[in-house]
């Protein structure tokens, strides 16, 4: 009768789902690679400037960060509110730098010292000064690669 | 024996997408994709005892002095200027080729002086950093769609020393001055 005929009716197979679990492994493994769990707990507020000329940091794994912001709300009462550095998972001040950067490098392959860079993490309401301070002691380190965090956008 | 190995059939892999599909949320919660970006530089090395620094051989022509102040303010060559204005400001000094006697001589004696007092915010350091380099890239990008009729970042990295080479980013810092402490 109709122009189409069902060739076997009742018999039309489900969509096999036996490759969902691949597909989903997959996924799974693209986001295994590509995650980075936060290791830091940030103690002081950064909100990083923008800037427009930005370029993405290569190597993350030859990062060292350098985070230097007013201290987070249920600190203050016991730091003040005046713009502090944080150096992993403390508070820091600008003459240990210099020694964390020694540990960062021991941690590193003699052969990759020269490409690792130090990204300073800075609020934009943070007074030259402090990061002033922070780059001369980069320079005693001889750490001389650094990179501004910002954020893109236009000011 | 071996009608109940017939029996024994695969083992049931239904619950296998189960299983991934809660490893895939829980590393699609804990995933952190923002890429960390920012505008690199290279501190110069602390100078040596017996190494004085030789200005002098700079042409005073060649050197671009932008000044900022603790109230974030900006003195370019002397002179009050807006951040907007500093691309091209920058531009017109570094591209001049000696047209104007107060601009550079040409693009690779150029240089840029910044100094800051330690009361300027970073904010402001930060915008001036990227429109001083926002002019290195715009000409940079002109001289390598002039030469090769491509961006300059997508340029191969030899032909990129090319366009470098006529446009080295230099921009000097000078020790801050300590008017106001912060």
């Amino acid at each position: 009768m109709s122009k189409f005929k069902r060739k076997s009716k009742g018999s039309t197979p489900g969509i096999s789902t036996a490759s969902l679990p691949d597909i989903v492994f997959m996924l799974l493994f693209f986001f295994m690679v590509t995650t980075v769990m936060r290791e830091t707990t940030l103690f002081v507020n950064v909100t990083t400037p923008k800037a427009t000329e930005i370029r993405k940091m290569e190597k993350k794994s030859l990062v060292s960060y350098i985070y230097i912001g007013s201290p987070v709300k249920r600190l203050q009462s016991s730091y003040g509110t005046k713009p502090r550095i944080q150096l992993n998972d403390a508070f820091a001040e600008t003459n240990d730098i210099q020694e964390f950067i020694a540990l960062e490098r021991e941690s590193h392959d003699e052969k990759e010292i020269p490409y690792m860079t130090v990204s300073i993490k800075a609020d934009e309401n943070v007074k030259m000064g402090t990061v002033i301070d922070v780059k001369q002691e980069l320079r005693k380190a001889n750490a001389l690669k650094i990179n501004y965090s910002t954020r893109k956008g236009t000011y | 024996m071996a009608r109940s190995r017939r029996d024994l059939q695969e083992i049931n892999a239904g619950s296998m997408a189960d299983i991934a599909f809660l490893l895939l949320i829980f590393f699609l919660v804990t995933t952190t994709m923002d890429v960390d970006t920012g505008i690199a530089r290279k501190l110069p090395p602390m100078p040596e005892e017996k190494q004085q620094e030789d200005d002098s051989q700079i042409h005073a022509r060649n050197i671009y002095v932008v000044l900022v102040n603790s109230n974030n303010q900006l003195l370019v060559e002397g002179e009050y200027m807006a951040i907007s204005q500093l691309k091209n400001g920058a531009k017109a000094f570094i591209d001049n080729n000696g047209v104007y006697p107060n601009l550079s001589d040409n693009s690779e004696k150029a240089i840029i002086s910044l100094q800051n007092d330690r009361g300027t915010s970073y904010k402001t350091y930060i915008q001036v950093q990227n429109e001083l380099t926002a002019a290195y890239n715009e000409l940079r990008n002109k001289a390598a769609l002039a030469e090769f009729g491509t961006q300059f970042y997508s340029l191969s990295k030899a032909k990129q020393k090319i366009i470098k080479k006529k446009y080295p980013q230099k921009i000097s810092e000078a020790e801050p001055k300590n008017v106001e402490d912060n």
